[in-house]
């Protein structure tokens, strides 16, 4: 354990790495959260989606981005991205074929100020916040993962 | 009123580092100077006075600032984020090119 | 009031020095002056919302200049006085105090500060609980009410991402040169 961390010459001290383990999770769970409650409280699909990927850049500052199997994050960022993006088409679809309109809000609109009401709007958080939160881990992974050639 | 024109004025401040900064780096700065100028415009046209934020609304008798111009800011600043990045990238991209920053040596090594 | 003059003003001096430093690292740190002074006066307007997405945004952007300014050189570019530089300050100068002439005249004619002219905004205020069921204003406007210009942004995030990987790529550069 001691050695393995002594050999990983990139990243920060020891104190940095287990504090930014322990905080990850509570920062992600923080982000799902503004992203469930986007209807109900300050926050939505952007700013729950930007909390997640930060909780994810904050892991990569702290052990130091490698370049070394950036290549299959950065395919994975990509996914969650198209995905998310691709729900949100699909729930605008939806509203255009059940309902009379693109976009249309076609679920049941609940009792107001509960979890599971407003229809489409949560849905579409989710969607927004998986494609932010995707978009920026894809973007950092980029900028960290970045060669450039030498100059002759 | 002021509140407009100084918000105005960190506009031009940004557009004059678009137009007479020649460092790659330093044109960026000014774009995003110039963007969180419009951030900071939208936000202080919605403000209303004894407002508060247009959260749970139906309870008689409040008050509540113009979610409009809110909900038009809150998308420009992720997307914000992303031409940064895009811009950033073509610099990096640019200064392993030409080897240097300064917008008229690029020119000059263009032709 | 006055708070909100001193956030604005701790503003312009983060883009004055930003645009003035001689060294990138401190002229990007400076822009964080600016962005995070901007936190806090969302929060002053009471835009909960943007506070949430501009401090982390803010963060997010000052790694990746700083990641850009550490691959590329942290030396402004040299530049001695000269006629055409002279030149090019007065031109920016005059630009300068006709823009802020014009703007003084449409900043005349906007309603005054704090008493907006909510003309699109009553329906939403008065309708917005009843017509969505969404508790947040905002979330109603961004994805019921104007749910197009949410998906038009979200395609241009979308594009911009897709930009970025295909300008910095590592693969097929490898055949360049020889």
């Amino acid at each position: 354990m001691q050695n393995n961390t002594q050999n990983t010459s990139s990243g920060m001290s020891l104190i940095v790495k287990t504090v930014a383990r322990i905080l990850a999770g509570m920062i992600m769970l923080y982000g799902i959260y503004i992203v469930a409650h986007g209807h109900l409280t300050p926050g939505g699909g952007f700013a729950g989606g930007v909390i997640i990927a930060g909780s994810f850049i904050l892991l990569y500052l702290a052990y130091g981005a490698t370049a070394a199997d950036s290549d299959k994050r950065k395919w994975y960022a990509s996914l969650c991205e198209s995905l998310g993006i691709f729900g949100f088409w699909i729930v605008a679809i939806l509203g255009l074929v059940f309902g009379t309109y693109f976009l249309f809000n076609i679920f049941a609109k609940g009792t107001p100020f509960h979890l599971f009401s407003a229809g489409i709007i949560p849905v579409c958080n989710v969607a927004i916040g998986v494609e932010v939160a995707g978009a920026l881990v894809g973007i950092f992974i980029t900028f960290a993962a970045v060669k450039l050639l030498e100059r002759k | 009123m002021i509140h407009y024109l100084l918000g105005i004025l960190l506009f031009v401040i940004g557009l004059y580092g678009v137009l007479v900064k020649r460092n790659l780096f330093k044109i960026i700065i000014g774009l995003i100077i110039m963007e969180y100028a419009t951030f900071l415009l939208f936000a202080l046209v919605g403000f209303r006075e004894h407002g508060t934020a247009p959260i749970q609304p139906g309870v008689a008798g409040k008050v509540f600032v113009d979610p409009l111009p809110q909900a038009l800011v809150l998308t420009a600043i992720v997307i914000g984020l992303g031409t940064t990045a895009l811009i950033a990238g073509l610099a990096v991209r640019i200064y392993e090119k030409y080897g240097t920053l300064d917008i008229r040596k690029i020119k000059k090594l263009k032709g | 009031m006055i708070d909100l003059y001193i956030w604005i003003g701790l503003m312009i001096i983060g883009a004055i020095v930003a645009l003035e430093a001689p060294d990138l690292i401190s002229a990007v740190i400076s822009l964080g002056v600016c962005g995070f002074s901007l936190v806090f006066i969302f929060l002053r307007l009471h835009a909960p919302d943007l506070a949430i997405v501009q401090i982390i945004v803010e963060t997010l952007s000052l790694i990746i200049l700083i990641a850009a300014v550490l691959r590329t050189t942290r030396e402004d570019t040299q530049e001695r006085l000269s006629l055409q530089k002279v030149a090019l300050w007065l031109g920016g100068l005059f630009f300068m105090t006709v823009f802020m002439l014009s703007a003084y005249r449409i900043a005349h004619e906007m309603s005054r500060f704090g008493h907006p002219l909510l003309r699109m905004a009553a329906s939403y205020l008065d309708m917005g609980l009843m017509k969505t069921g969404a508790a947040n204003l905002v979330a109603a406007v961004i994805l019921d009410f104007r749910a197009y210009d949410t998906l038009g942004e979200a395609t241009v995030l979308f594009t911009s991402v897709i930009g970025v990987m295909a300008v910095l790529r590592a693969v097929g550069r490898k055949k360049r040169g020889g």
